[in-house]
């Protein structure tokens, strides 16, 4: 057997190109993550949160929200004595770097964080008329950035105010509750970064998740449940005055 | 161009087709079951009846012309459709399928607190019999995960103390009673939280620097 010069330039490409191939391997495995084995929500402790802003700071930082807008935001309130229906909201710059001290001696004063409720019949996802934002299969309220056609109707209508437009890319952006961090198997940032365990995601499919125990012995509330959107932020310490 | 792709038919013309071959059949029928002047009767009223079915139909070509624009609408939609729907959409719900792909990718930026004590046993160590055991790392210390990634070519850098401690710490009536807080200016004179105090630890007193 002879191989001329034309026959072997043509081969060694060929050659190259097939062990490429075999160096290439198996493709790599398809994530473990399944969707349809969690159901997420999350755990608001207002009896812990110190207002301090990490949780702000760091979905800033994580999900690059661009700067004035908020994924997640800290509320400081203080409910007058006998004014129970009036409550004095302040949250400067979304309580990212903290409060200064409060003015007020009296009254009833606490933090709240607040981000997407991640609803199960959220209202937003019902108005979306292009199928932009949607539910995952494992409780998630999503936007899909590259299909919005930036209508606003979702930021109308979300009654807890969790949505915005986002000033660049001009879609609507909100809370992905981490979704690229929940489906590696990390917490969201928030919880990550907040000091107290105030914040504490929970995955309500999972029978040894922390927050059966403690739903069973706290009494718990969402926000706004007269709206019967099925939101899944569960707060401990909710006091009737937070809209 | 509408009358060029879909001509109306002219009924009139079929008409006069119809009778003039059906009137060709007459004379050489050979069933003859009655009297020619039945048979003749019988084959006007069957005249009439066709000339009068003509007419119907001539009064329904409109409606043909209507159904005719919507089977072509009708192709059309899905002709746009399958070329503008995205392939994915639909997988799990009424969204594109391949969005929850696209957003699982994002980079992570916090690392996670058990990223960190895999390398930092000795701090982590320090800091589970402290006050500080739950406060994960990245709170105080920042997105490290590029870090994490690089140990030796990016390094973390120190938060500074004073801001920090403050952010937590400072006296604030909307803060949890039982929560330490304190006035900073009367609690240290404007010495630095960790003259005294083990950040990772913070009830150690270190005792006050010389």
């Amino acid at each position: 057997m002879s191989l001329t010069r034309r026959q072997l330039l043509v081969l060694l490409p060929a050659a190259a190109a097939a062990w490429d191939f075999v160096l290439a391997g198996t493709p790599e495995a398809a994530p473990t993550y399944n969707s349809a084995e969690h159901w997420w929500g999350m755990l608001l402790d207002i009896t812990k949160c110190i207002g301090c802003g990490s949780c702000v700071r760091a979905c800033e930082l994580e999900n690059d929200v661009p700067d004035g807008y908020f994924r997640t935001w800290v509320e400081r309130y203080h409910v007058p004595d006998f004014h129970i229906e009036n409550p004095l909201v302040d949250s400067p710059d979304g309580g990212k770097e903290g409060f200064s001290p409060s003015e007020f001696t009296g009254g009833k004063n606490f933090f709240v964080p607040k981000f997407c409720n991640h609803c199960v019949d959220s209202p937003c996802t019902q108005v979306c008329p292009v199928g932009a934002t949607f539910h995952t299969p494992d409780g998630v309220v999503l936007v899909d950035q590259n299909y919005c056609v930036g209508c606003r109707y979702c930021i109308q209508a979300c009654p807890y105010g969790c949505r915005f437009f986002h000033p660049n890319k001009h879609v609507a952006d909100k809370c992905t509750l981490c979704y690229h961090r929940i489906t590696k198997g990390l917490t969201t940032v928030c919880c990550e970064s907040c000091p107290t365990g105030a914040r504490q995601l929970a995955d309500l499919k999972n029978p040894n998740d922390p927050i059966h125990a403690f739903l069973k012995t706290h009494s718990v509330q969402v926000l706004k449940p007269h709206l019967a959107t099925g939101a899944k932020n569960f707060y401990n310490g909710l006091d009737g005055s937070v809209r | 161009m509408f009358a060029v792709l879909f001509p109306i038919p002219n009924y009139g013309l079929i008409t006069h087709f119809l009778v003039i071959f059906i009137t060709q059949m007459r004379d050489p029928c050979p069933v003859v079951l009655c009297s020619p002047a039945l048979y003749e009767r019988a084959f006007d009223t069957f005249l009439q009846l066709a000339g009068a079915l003509m007419v119907k139909l001539q009064d329904i070509t409109h409606l043909l012309r209507v159904a005719a624009v919507f089977a072509v609408g009708l192709v059309l939609v899905l002709v746009f459709r399958s070329a503008f729907i995205p392939k994915s959409f639909g997988r799990y719900g009424h969204f594109r399928g391949d969005a929850l792909a696209e957003i699982t990718a994002r980079p992570i930026v916090y690392a996670g607190h058990d990223t960190c004590e895999g390398c930092h046993p000795d701090t982590a160590e320090t800091k589970s019999k402290g006050v500080h055991a739950h406060v994960n790392c990245e709170s105080c210390h920042g997105p490290l995960a590029k870090h994490a990634d690089d140990p030796t070519g990016i390094k973390p850098q120190l938060p500074g103390v004073a801001h920090l401690c403050i952010r937590c710490h400072s006296e604030n009536i909307a803060k949890p009673q039982g929560f330490p807080q304190v006035n900073a200016k009367e609690h240290s004179g404007g010495q630095l939280c960790n003259t005294c105090h083990q950040p990772h630890s913070p009830g150690l007193v270190q005792g006050p620097r010389k």
